[in-house]
């Protein structure tokens, strides 16, 4: 590792942090503005073309506003709090791969660029881990806050991830045992080819996990909205219940440290379920019709291309779905979705071991 | 209809009126506000005026019945004899001090259905924001329309102001003035306004009436 390599480093992480504050901007622009077409509203319309910076400017506002602390916090919990909520949610990203690698000369030798912060041979388990740090946070916030509505949305908090990860983590399993790989940028290379159905190649279509692991991805999806206490299974927060939740006695920078954590993981978790299942960045690029430059960005296009479908059933259901009761919310997690994703697995094991070792009687 | 159908029935109707949004259609309800202004109802209960006969006398005679009525207690006026040299009002007496504290007024319009002579009625001014409490009562200063029947706008500088409401100022002292009641229905019962003039009576306040047996 010399120090080309070391730059090479620096310059993705701060390339993907900057990405994701952007995105952030930007996703809560889209956010509001797809939510008030669907409510018969105009939504943001003042700051810049169509309201687009909008956002730029609450986060300043957020920004320059005082940080009220209220007496009987716990400070050091308190101030973590945000911090921790924070920073998994840039951490997450950087085991996605975002586009094709790509080769450049660099002092004097040729190195491969990868549109990744890191390629870990365990991304899919660094990712599950991170989530749940997630959830520390919310936990933190509540009981930190010495006060009550916080400490019910804290405690609604641990309820829910630890119901919905487990939902989460099982519905991954099947895609693992599928391609054989918990390394992000091996699954993404699985879903390259074209599809294979009973022994048949489909032409045109492409090998996503989505087609042949279709539960897994629902289920996937589901605890990934739950996961990120996104409507309806925004329980944590629940303004009309709570007064906000977790963050209620947060103000300024610190809330919008958890704002930004929010919206991070949202775009994260459709980044993970498009990784996982709808090929990540794969996708035609036409080598050798197109320039150089255009196929090499292609990828990344596609890859943005397919989160933002994924988002926009994130904000699709917002506007369309009611906050669940939190009885429903258990009942819906620990009756349907673990059973089902348990028995799914059960389903995959049994397929995969027959193709793999044959008849069970020959 | 199953959980699965009533959820598939709601993402539909969000989704339709997105693609409505999106593609164009107009079907937001809300509007640009300040740039755009709805079409506010004739009798819309914005902030009070008080009035002039078209000679440019007051109307208001300070008998403060308005005060009386008002459940809020927020009117506060004090008569005064007219000078005989100069009467500001066609009465004996004239509203010498006249205030109403808007941050107390719940715009109910009892006010006006008190007045006798039609003095006090309400426009269709609704933006009434201020920076302290003293400016949200409205004095004589305030209230008084011009000699032309214009009332004081708040915001003439303001270039969103819609200084055409202000035509309209007396919309609700139609339907509370005796020319309101179905009973005078065709008939101009109210004094005319400095700068407007008489309104026409205001048809359509009842149902026709059917005289059955012809004696009424
Ligand atoms: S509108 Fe009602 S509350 Fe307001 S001043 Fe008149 S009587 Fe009082
Ligand atoms: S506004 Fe009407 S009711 Fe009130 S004091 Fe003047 S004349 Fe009397």
């Amino acid at each position: 590792m010399d120090g080309w390599d070391f730059l090479l480093i620096v310059i993705r992480v701060v390339v993907i942090f900057v990405m994701l504050m952007i995105t952030t901007l930007l996703l809560v622009w889209f956010e509001r503005k797809v939510v008030a077409d669907m409510q018969d509203r105009i939504g943001p319309s003042r700051a810049g073309p169509w309201g687009i910076l909008q956002t730029l400017a609450d986060g300043m506002k957020l920004f320059f506003k005082e940080q009220i602390t209220p007496r009987k916090v716990e400070f050091g919990l308190y101030i973590a709090a945000p911090i921790l909520a924070t920073v998994p949610a840039f951490l997450i990203f950087m085991a996605v791969p975002f586009g094709r690698p790509f080769t450049l000369t660099l002092g004097g030798e040729p190195r491969e660029i990868l549109l990744q912060g890191a390629d870990l041979n365990i991304g899919l388990l660094f990712i599950l881990s991170m989530s749940s740090i997630a959830v520390y946070a919310v936990v933190l916030a509540g009981w930190s806050s010495g006060s009550k509505y916080p400490l019910l949305g804290g405690v609604r908090a641990t309820a829910q991830a630890i119901s919905y990860e487990a939902a989460l983590g099982l519905s991954v399993i099947p895609v693992v045992m599928y391609t054989g790989s918990v390394q992000l940028s091996e699954i993404v290379e699985f879903q390259r080819a074209n599809l294979q159905f009973l022994g048949n190649v489909i032409p045109f279509i492409p090998n996503w996990n989505l087609f042949l692991l279709a539960p897994s991805f629902v289920i996937f999806f589901i605890a990934a909205v739950a996961e990120t206490n996104r409507a309806p299974f925004d329980l944590v927060e629940a303004e009309q219940e709570l007064v906000g939740g977790f963050h209620t006695e947060y103000s300024g920078l610190r809330f919008a440290l958890f704002f930004l954590a929010e919206y991070i993981n949202m775009f994260t978790m459709s980044a993970i379920a498009v990784t996982l299942f709808m090929g990540g960045w794969s996708g035609p690029t036409w080598d050798g019709v197109l320039p150089a430059l255009v196929s090499g960005v292609l990828p990344t296009f596609w890859f943005f291309a397919k989160v933002v479908v994924l988002l926009f059933v994130y904000v699709w259901l917002r506007a369309t779905l009611p906050r669940l009761r939190y009885d429903q919310l258990m009942e819906f997690g620990w009756k349907r979705l673990i059973p089902g994703a348990l028995a799914w697995l059960m389903i995959i094991g049994v397929v995969l071991a027959w193709r793999q070792f044959g008849n069970p009687w020959s | 209809m199953g959980p699965v159908e009533a959820f598939l029935a709601g993402m539909r109707v969000t989704f339709g009126h997105f693609v409505r949004a999106f593609f164009g259609g107009k079907g937001e309800v809300t509007i640009r506000y300040p740039d755009e202004m709805r079409v506010k109802p004739q009798r819309f209960h914005g902030r009070h005026v008080l009035n002039r006969y078209p000679d440019g006398m007051e109307k208001c005679i300070g008998c403060e019945l308005c005060a009386g009525a008002c459940p809020a207690h927020c009117i506060y006026v004090r008569g005064k004899d007219n000078p005989a040299d100069d009467p500001v009002s066609p009465g004996e007496r004239y509203g010498f001090v006249y205030e109403i504290n808007l941050l107390r007024c719940i715009f109910c319009a009892l006010c006006v259905e008190a007045c006798p002579t039609e003095a006090i009625t309400m426009t269709q001014l609704f933006e009434m924001s201020t920076t302290n409490r003293e400016d949200g009562i409205y004095t004589r200063t305030e209230l008084l329309v011009n000699p032309d029947g214009t009332p004081n706008h708040m915001f003439t500088e303001d270039p969103y102001a819609d200084l055409g409401e202000l035509v309209k100022a007396d919309g609700w002292m139609r339907a509370a003035a005796p020319g309101g009641r179905a009973a005078y229905e065709g008939e101009t019962a109210w004094t005319p306004s400095a700068g407007i003039g008489a309104r026409p009576p205001e048809l359509g306040q009842s149902e026709p009436v059917v005289d059955e047996d012809g004696d009424d």
